[in-house]
C-alpha cells in the first residue's frame, strides 16, 4: 500500500523516529558536499541541493527547486555507522603480578538510517553476509545492525558515476527497509509517496498523516523509475567481469597501475569494504594497554605484510586484487557482488580511475583501444 | 625500577630548527611518565646536565650539512644502542637539501657578508645515508603522539605501530571532505606518508607533503593530476620540493605519467 504524505510527514517520520529513542542518520549538507550526520529534523535535509559527480570530481550545486532527495550517492557510505573507522576490543590492566582484561560490550545505539538509497541497501545485505555468518558473528557489527530503522529513499536522479541498473541494485528499493520513499516533483506538485515494507515500518506510517497514493501517483512513480533508470551515468557488463577476469597479462593492468595512486580512497568511501586492521598500544607505564580494531585496506603494503615483506608488493598486483575480489571472487566468498553501483570509488579517486572503464578495457583483447571518455 | 636500572635517552642535533625535540618538550602531559621510565641523560635544550654515554635510545634531528656533522654522527651511533631520527631534516634532508639542487658555493656568496669563514658540504642528507637508523619518524616536525608511540614501543619491547600509508587514510577515517575531489584543492595528501592525522586537510587545507612520501608513492600519477587541475610547472615544483625535496621520489617530481587527460578531468 503506497501513502502520500502530508505536508509536514517527513518531519513526523523524523519525530516518530526520534520518540522511538532512535539516533536519526541522514544526508546533510557539509564543507561542500552530501554527507551522512545525524539529524534533528527533516529542516537537516540537503533540501535544494545536488551535486555533480564525475570520475575524480565532486560540486554541489543548487537545484532551484524545494527538492529534498535530488542527488545521488552521498560522499560517505553508511558502513561507518555500524562498523566504525577504530573500535575498541581490549583493555587490559596489569596491577602488580595480575593483568586484568576488559572487553567492553559492544555498543548498540538505536538508530535509524533515513534516505538509504537502493545501491546502499545492496550493501547493507552485503555487509550482512559478511559479519552477520552464523559461524563468525562480528558482534560490533551485529550489536549495532541490531533494529535500525531503514527509511529508504527511491533514486530519482542518478549520477554520473552510478551503474546500480548495471549492477541489478536499483535504482528503486525493493527490499530491506521499514519505509521507502519516492518524491515526485513537477513543477505544480511535490509530493512524498511512501511505501512500508515492515511491520514496523506500517505501523509508523500509520502515525502519520497521509493519503492512500492515487493511480496517477503510482503511475507518476514508475516513470520516475523509468527515467532513473535512463539517466545512469555508468554501466558494467557482466559478460565483461568475466572476461576481465581471465588473462592476467592484460597491458592494462599495467596502465592501470601507472595511474593508481595506491592512497586507498576508493575502498574507504566503498560501502562494502571491510577489511580490518588489529593494532596493540601501550602506554609510558607499562600498566595499560589496548587493541583496537581499525579500517585497513588492501592498498597499502602493511596489508599483506609477512615476515620478509609483503605479497603484494606491486600496485598493479594490488589494484588487480582490489578489482576482482570486489566483482568476480566476492561471488565465491559471499554469493554475492561485492561492488554495488554507488559510483563512488570513481568520484572519489584522486585521479578518477573508473572501474566501469577499466573492466570495458581489460574485456577487450585489443590492446590499442583507446580510453572509452579520455578527454581529447 | 630503581633509577639506575632506566634505560638513557639522548637527544641530539644537527643542522634543524629545534622543532622536533621541542616536541618532546611539548609532551607537557606524559613528560613525568617519560622521566619516570627513561633517565633523561642528554638533552640540552631541557638541561645542561650531561651525563656520560653509551645511552641506551638516542633521538636524532637535524640532517648532515657540515664536515663535523659527518664525524659527529658517527660518534652519536657509537654511543647509541637505538637511534631513532626524527623529522624531516634527520629523515630527508629538510628544507635546507633545497641546496643540493643548486650551486652552494654561489648561494654562500648571496647570502653571506664573508663566506670563507663557513665551512659547509655541497649537500644536506639525511642522517640514514651516513649511519644505520633503528627507526625513522616522519613530520615537519614530528607528531608527538607518534613520538610517544615510539618511546612506549621500545619500553614494551614491541615494534612501534606507525603506518606508511597515505594521508587519504587518515582523512577518510576522521570523514574528512576531500579538499582535492570536491574542493579543487591542490593537496599532496594521496602521495606522501601518514602520521599527521590529516592536519591540514582537516583544515580544509591541501597537505603539503612534511611528512614525506608515503610507501610506493606514484608522484607521477599524482602530478598528472594536479596539472590537470590547472597547476603550473613552477607550482608544482614548489608544491613537490619542500622539506622532504631530497626524498625520492619527491625529489625527481614532478614527472608526469602518461599525457593524455583523464576522464572528467
Amino acid at each position: 500500500m503506497v501513502q502520500v504524505l502530508g505536508a509536514g510527514g517527513l518531519d513526523e517520520i523524523v519525530r516518530a523516529l526520534r520518540a522511538q529513542g532512535r539516533t536519526v542518520v541522514g544526508p546533510v549538507v557539509r564543507d561542500g558536499v552530501i554527507t551522512h550526520d545525524v539529524i534533528d529534523s527533516a529542516a537537516d535535509l540537503p533540501r535544494g541541493w545536488t551535486e555533480e559527480q564525475d570520475a575524480g570530481r565532486y560540486q554541489l550545486a543548487p537545484t532551484g527547486t524545494d527538492e529534498i532527495f535530488a542527488f545521488s550517492s552521498p560522499s560517505t557510505s553508511w558502513k561507518r555507522y555500524l562498523y566504525p573507522e577504530r573500535t575498541l576490543l581490549i583493555r587490559a590492566r596489569r596491577r602488580r603480578d595480575v593483568v586484568e582484561i576488559h572487553e567492553p560490550e559492544p555498543e548498540a545505539p538505536p538508530m535509524a538510517f533515513l534516505g538509504v538509497r537502493s545501491c546502499d541497501l545492496a550493501a547493507l545485505d552485503v555487509l550482512d553476509r559478511v559479519f552477520l555468518d552464523p559461524d563468525a558473528t562480528d558482534p560490533t557489527y551485529a550489536a549495532r545492525r541490531g533494529d535500525v530503522f531503514i527509511v529508504a529513499v527511491a533514486c530519482s536522479f542518478p549520477g554520473n558515476t552510478c551503474f546500480c541498473s548495471s549492477m541489478d541494485t536499483g535504482p528503486t528499493p525493493r527490499s530491506g527497509f521499514d519505509l521507502a520513499i519516492r518524491e515526485l516533483h513537477d513543477g505544480a506538485s511535490h509530493d512524498l509517496l511512501v511505501e512500508a515494507g515492515s511491520t514496523r515500518g506500517a505501523a509508523l506510517l500509520a502515525e502519520v498523516e497521509s493519503r492512500a497514493a492515487s493511480d496517477t501517483d503510482v503511475a507518476r512513480a514508475g516513470d520516475s523509475h523509468d527515467r532513473a533508470v535512463a539517466g545512469m551515468g555508468r554501466r558494467l557488463r557482466s559478460d565483461d567481469i568475466q572476461r576481465a577476469a581471465l588473462d592476467p597479462d592484460h597491458p592494462r593492468w599495467d596502465d592501470v597501475a601507472q595511474r593508481c595512486l595506491a592512497c586507498a580512497n576508493c575502498t574507504m568511501v566503498c560501502p562494502t569494504c571491510f577489511c580490518s586492521a588489529t593494532e596493540d598500544s601501550t602506554d609510558l607505564t607499562g600498566t595499560e594497554s589496548e587493541r583496537w580494531r581499525v579500517w585497513d585496506s588492501c592498498f597499502t603494503l602493511d596489508f599483506t605484510h609477512l615476515h620478509g615483506g609483503s605479497v603484494r608488493s606491486s600496485t598493479r598486483s594490488r589494484y588487480r586484487q582490489w578489482l576482482l575480489h570486489k566483482l568476480v571472487t566476492w561471488h565465491d566468498q559471499f554469493d554475492a557482488s561485492g561492488c554495488v553501483g554507488c559510483g563512488r570509488c570513481i568520484t572519489w579517486c584522486p585521479v578518477g580511475i573508473d572501474l566501469t572503464e577499466e573492466v570495458a578495457a581489460l574485456a577487450r583483447s585489443d590492446e590499442s583501444v583507446p580510453r572509452e571518455g579520455a578527454a581529447p | 625500577m630503581s633509577r639506575d636500572e632506566k634505560p638513557s635517552l639522548a637527544v641530539w642535533k644537527f643542522a634543524s630548527c629545534d622543532g622536533c625535540q621541542l616536541t618532546l618538550l611539548d609532551c607537557e602531559d606524559e613528560l613525568l611518565a617519560v622521566a619516570e621510565r627513561l633517565e633523561l641523560a642528554y638533552f640540552l635544550e631541557a638541561s645542561s646536565a650531561v651525563v656520560a654515554g653509551p645511552y641506551d635510545v638516542s633521538l636524532v634531528e637535524g640532517s648532515i650539512t657540515t664536515p663535523d656533522d659527518v664525524e659527529r654522527i658517527q660518534e652519536v651511533r657509537r654511543q647509541s644502542r637505538f637511534l631513532v631520527t626524527i623529522g624531516a631534516c634527520a629523515t630527508a634532508g629538510g628544507i635546507q637539501a633545497l641546496r643540493n639542487f643548486g650551486d652552494v658555493q654561489e648561494l654562500m656568496r648571496i647570502v653571506y657578508a664573508t663566506p670563507s669563514f663557513l665551512s659547509t658540504l655541497e649537500t644536506s642528507t639525511p642522517i640514514s645515508d651516513h649511519v644505520p637508523v633503528d627507526f625513522e619518524l616522519r613530520g615537519c616536525p614530528i607528531d608527538r603522539h607518534q613520538l610517544l608511540e615510539v618511546i612506549s614501543a621500545y619500553l614494551a619491547g614491541r615494534a612501534p605501530v606507525i603506518a606508511s600509508h597515505s594521508v587519504c587514510i587518515e582523512c577518510k577515517q576522521k570523514t574528512n571532505v576531500c579538499v582535492l575531489v570536491a574542493h579543487g584543492t591542490a593537496c599532496l595528501g594521496p602521495v606522501t606518508h601518514a602520521g599527521c592525522g590529516a592536519l591540514c586537510p582537516t583544515f580544509h587545507r591541501g597537505c603539503y607533503g612534511c611528512f614525506g612520501p608515503a610507501e610506493t608513492a606514484n608522484t607521477g600519477s599524482m602530478a598528472t593530476a594536479l596539472a590537470a587541475q590547472g597547476m603550473g610547472d613552477q607550482e608544482m615544483d614548489r608544491l613537490f620540493h619542500t622539506f622532504n625535496a631530497w626524498s625520492e621520489p619527491f625529489r625527481s617530481a614532478p614527472v608526469p605519467v602518461d599525457p593524455p587527460k583523464r576522464r572528467g578531468r
